[in-house]
C-alpha cells in the first residue's frame, strides 16, 4: 500500500472480526462521542441552571395552586408529591428534545463529515451522543430532586431508590435526545426543527401521567398515554422517588419500554445519521 | 493484499439528484503519491465526487476503488484508509486543539499508549504545539484549517481528501497550509486530492490537475501541459476559461455562496 511509510497505524484490533472486539471497538467509540460532548458542559454549565427555573416554577407555582383545589385524585399522596416526579420527567423531556439541533449545528459546521468518515460505526457515534445527553439528564436532574426535596415532598433516600432515579433519568433522557437526533436527521434545518420541537413537546408531557393520572383521563386520551414513552419514566420516577407512590404499569415494563425505545430508536438514528451529510 | 497501482480508480462513477447529473461516468485515476487537484466552478461536481469517494454519498452508478478498496462493498475499509477535511468548519469550537484530535484517536483506533505522542507529534507539526491547550474558537482561520488538517492525518492515511482546503484564508496562512501539506507528502508518502478553484494553489501545489464541469472532466494534465495546450503565454486562468467555459465564479446555489461565505466569516 501507499502508506508503507514509517507509520502504519496497528490496525488489527479494530479489524478483526471478532464479536467481542467489534463490541469494545463499540464502546470505545461511544464513549470518545460521549466524553468530548461532557466536555463542553463541564466548561459552561450554565444551562443546567437555567433549565432548572422552569421546573421550579412548576413545583413552587403550579403545584402550590393545584395542591389546594384537591381536584385531582392522587391516593395517599399529596398533590405536590404526585407532581413531584413528573416535573422532573418533563425537565428531561423539554432538555431532551431539543437535543438534535445541537446535531444540526454540527452538520451546519462539517463536524458531523468529520465524524462519519472515521472508521466508528454509525450507532456507535448516536450511542455516544444518547449516553452524553443521558449525563446532562442526570446533572439536571439532581437539581430537580433537591428543590422537591426541599420543599417538603416525602422523597425516598434509600440507595436503591436513589439509584433507580438516576437510572431513569438517564434513560429518559437519552430516549428523547436520540428521538431528537432522530428528527434532526429527517428535518435538516434549524427553522423546521425548532418548529416541530415546539410541537412535540407539549403534546408529550400533556398527553402522559405528569401532572394528573391517567385513570382520569377520557379514553382516547388514555390510548395515547398508554405509548406514550413519557408515562413509563413517570410511573418509574414516582414509584422510586415518593414515598407511598404505587406503579400504574409495574416499574419493570417501565425499564423494559425504555430500553427496548433507546434501542430501536439508536437502530433507526444510525440508519438515517449518514444523511446528515449528503 | 498487492499494493493497489492508482491509489484512487473511478470507473463510471455517477450520482444524480433527481433529474439533475452532479457527475457523470467520471472515470479517473490518481497515482500514488501525487497531490491531483479537481479544478472547477461551483456546481461542477467537485464536491459531489469527493463526497462518494470518501464514503459519505452512495454513487448512483459507477464504481470507484481508493487505495484499493471499493467504496461501496468496503466503505469501512476506505475510511480507515482515508483522512478527510471537508470544506466547511470540521473542528469543534468548544473543544481545545488537543482535545479535538484526542477525539480524532480514539475514533481511529490509535492505541492508547500511542495517543500522547502521536497528538503531539501532528500539533508539533502543524505548529500548534503551544495553542494546543486554548480553545478552537480562538483560533485564527489559517490554525484552524491546520489543525483540521492535523486531525485528518493523525491515523497517517493513505489517501487524503481536501475540500477547499484554503477557502476563506490570507495569502500567508495559505502558504503555510501549502508548505505543510507538501511537507506531509514527502513525510509519510502519502496521495492528497484537494478540489479548488485558486489558480494559484492549484499551480504550487498540483502534479496533476482535472478541471471539471458541469460533471464531466474537461481536461487532464500536469499544470505545464494544459498551459501548453492553450497558447505560449497562457495561464491557467486562461485554461480554466477555455475548458470551464467561463468565469470561475460562475454557477453554485445560493446555498453554496452562503455556507462559502459562512465558513470564511467563521475563520474571520
Amino acid at each position: 500500500m501507499t502508506s508503507a511509510g514509517p507509520a502504519t497505524p496497528p490496525r488489527a484490533l479494530a479489524e478483526s472480526g471478532k464479536p467481542l472486539a467489534r463490541l469494545s471497538g463499540f464502546a470505545r467509540h461511544a464513549m470518545a462521542i460521549a466524553s468530548a460532548d461532557l466536555l463542553k458542559l463541564k466548561r459552561d454549565p450554565t444551562e443546567l441552571f437555567t433549565r432548572a427555573v422552569q421546573p421550579l416554577l412548576w413545583l413552587l407555582v403550579f403545584g402550590q395552586v393545584f395542591s389546594r383545589t384537591r381536584a385531582i385524585p392522587t391516593g395517599a399522596l399529596s398533590y405536590l408529591a404526585f407532581m413531584a416526579p413528573g416535573v422532573l420527567a418533563q425537565s428531561v423531556l423539554f432538555a431532551a428534545i431539543f437535543y438534535g439541533i445541537a446535531v444540526i449545528w454540527e452538520r451546519d459546521l462539517g463536524i458531523v463529515h468529520k465524524l462519519l468518515v472515521a472508521p466508528a460505526s454509525r450507532s456507535s457515534l448516536v450511542t455516544g451522543k444518547a449516553i452524553a445527553a443521558g449525563v446532562r439528564g442526570l446533572v439536571q436532574g439532581v437539581i430537580v430532586f433537591i428543590i422537591a426535596l426541599l420543599l417538603g415532598v416525602h422523597v425516598r433516600l434509600d440507595p436503591l431508590s436513589v439509584l433507580g432515579v438516576g437510572v431513569a433519568v438517564f434513560m429518559g433522557s437519552a430516549l428523547f435526545a436520540t428521538f431528537s437526533l432522530l428528527v434532526a436527521c429527517v428535518v435538516k434545518t434549524r427553522e423546521r426543527f425548532m418548529g416541530i420541537g415546539q410541537l412535540l413537546t407539549m403534546p408529550l408531557f400533556f398527553a402522559s401521567n405528569a401532572i394528573y393520572p391517567i385513570t382520569m383521563m377520557p379514553n382516547w386520551l388514555r390510548a395515547i398515554a398508554e405509548v406514550n414513552p413519557l408515562t413509563y419514566l413517570v410511573d418509574a420516577l414516582r414509584t422510586l422517588m415518593v414515598m407511598g407512590a404505587v406503579s400504574v404499569t409495574g416499574v419493570p415494563l417501565d425499564f423494559a419500554v425504555m430500553g427496548a425505545g433507546i434501542v430501536g430508536l439508536i437502530v433507526a438514528a444510525a440508519w438515517l445519521y449518514p444523511d446528515l451529510a449528503r | 493484499m498487492p499494493a493497489p497501482e492508482s491509489a484512487i480508480a473511478t470507473d463510471g462513477l455517477t450520482r444524480r439528484f433527481g433529474d439533475r447529473v452532479a457527475v457523470d461516468r467520471l472515470t479517473l485515476s490518481v497515482t500514488p503519491g501525487a497531490i491531483f487537484g479537481l479544478l472547477g466552478p461551483n456546481g461542477a461536481g467537485k464536491s459531489t465526487t469527493i463526497k462518494m469517494l470518501t464514503t459519505l454519498l452512495p454513487p448512483t452508478s459507477g464504481s470507484a476503488r481508493v487505495s484499493g478498496f471499493d467504496i461501496t462493498t468496503e466503505p469501512a475499509r476506505v475510511r480507515r484508509a482515508i483522512g478527510y477535511v471537508p470544506q466547511l468548519l470540521s473542528a469543534d469550537g468548544s473543544l481545545t486543539g488537543a482535545e479535538n484530535l484526542m477525539l480524532s484517536a480514539r475514533l481511529y483506533d490509535i492505541p492508547r499508549a500511542e495517543r500522547k505522542p502521536r497528538i503531539a507529534e501532528a500539533l508539533a507539526f502543524m505548529g500548534l504545539t503551544e495553542f494546543a491547550r486554548l480553545l478552537v474558537r480562538t483560533y485564527s482561520g489559517g490554525m484552524v484549517r491546520r489543525l483540521e488538517l492535523a486531525q485528518a492525518m493523525l491515523h497517517h492515511p493513505a489517501v487524503l481528501f481536501l475540500d477547499e482546503p484554503t477557502i476563506g484564508l490570507d495569502p500567508i496562512a495559505r502558504r503555510s497550509v501549502w508548505e505543510r501539506l507538501q511537507q506531509a507528502r514527502r513525510q509519510f508518502a502519502m496521495t492528497i486530492l484537494i478540489t479548488t478553484h485558486d489558480m494559484e494553489e492549484a499551480e504550487v501545489l498540483c502534479d496533476t490537475l482535472a478541471i471539471m464541469h458541469a460533471g464531466v472532466i474537461a481536461a487532464l494534465g500536469a499544470p505545464a501541459e494544459l498551459r501548453s495546450q492553450i497558447g505560449p503565454d497562457a495561464t491557467l486562468d486562461d485554461v480554466f476559461a477555455h475548458f470551464a467555459g467561463g468565469a470561475i465564479t460562475e454557477g453554485g446555489s445560493f446555498r453554496d455562496i452562503g455556507r462559502t461565505r459562512n465558513t470564511a466569516t467563521r475563520f474571520g
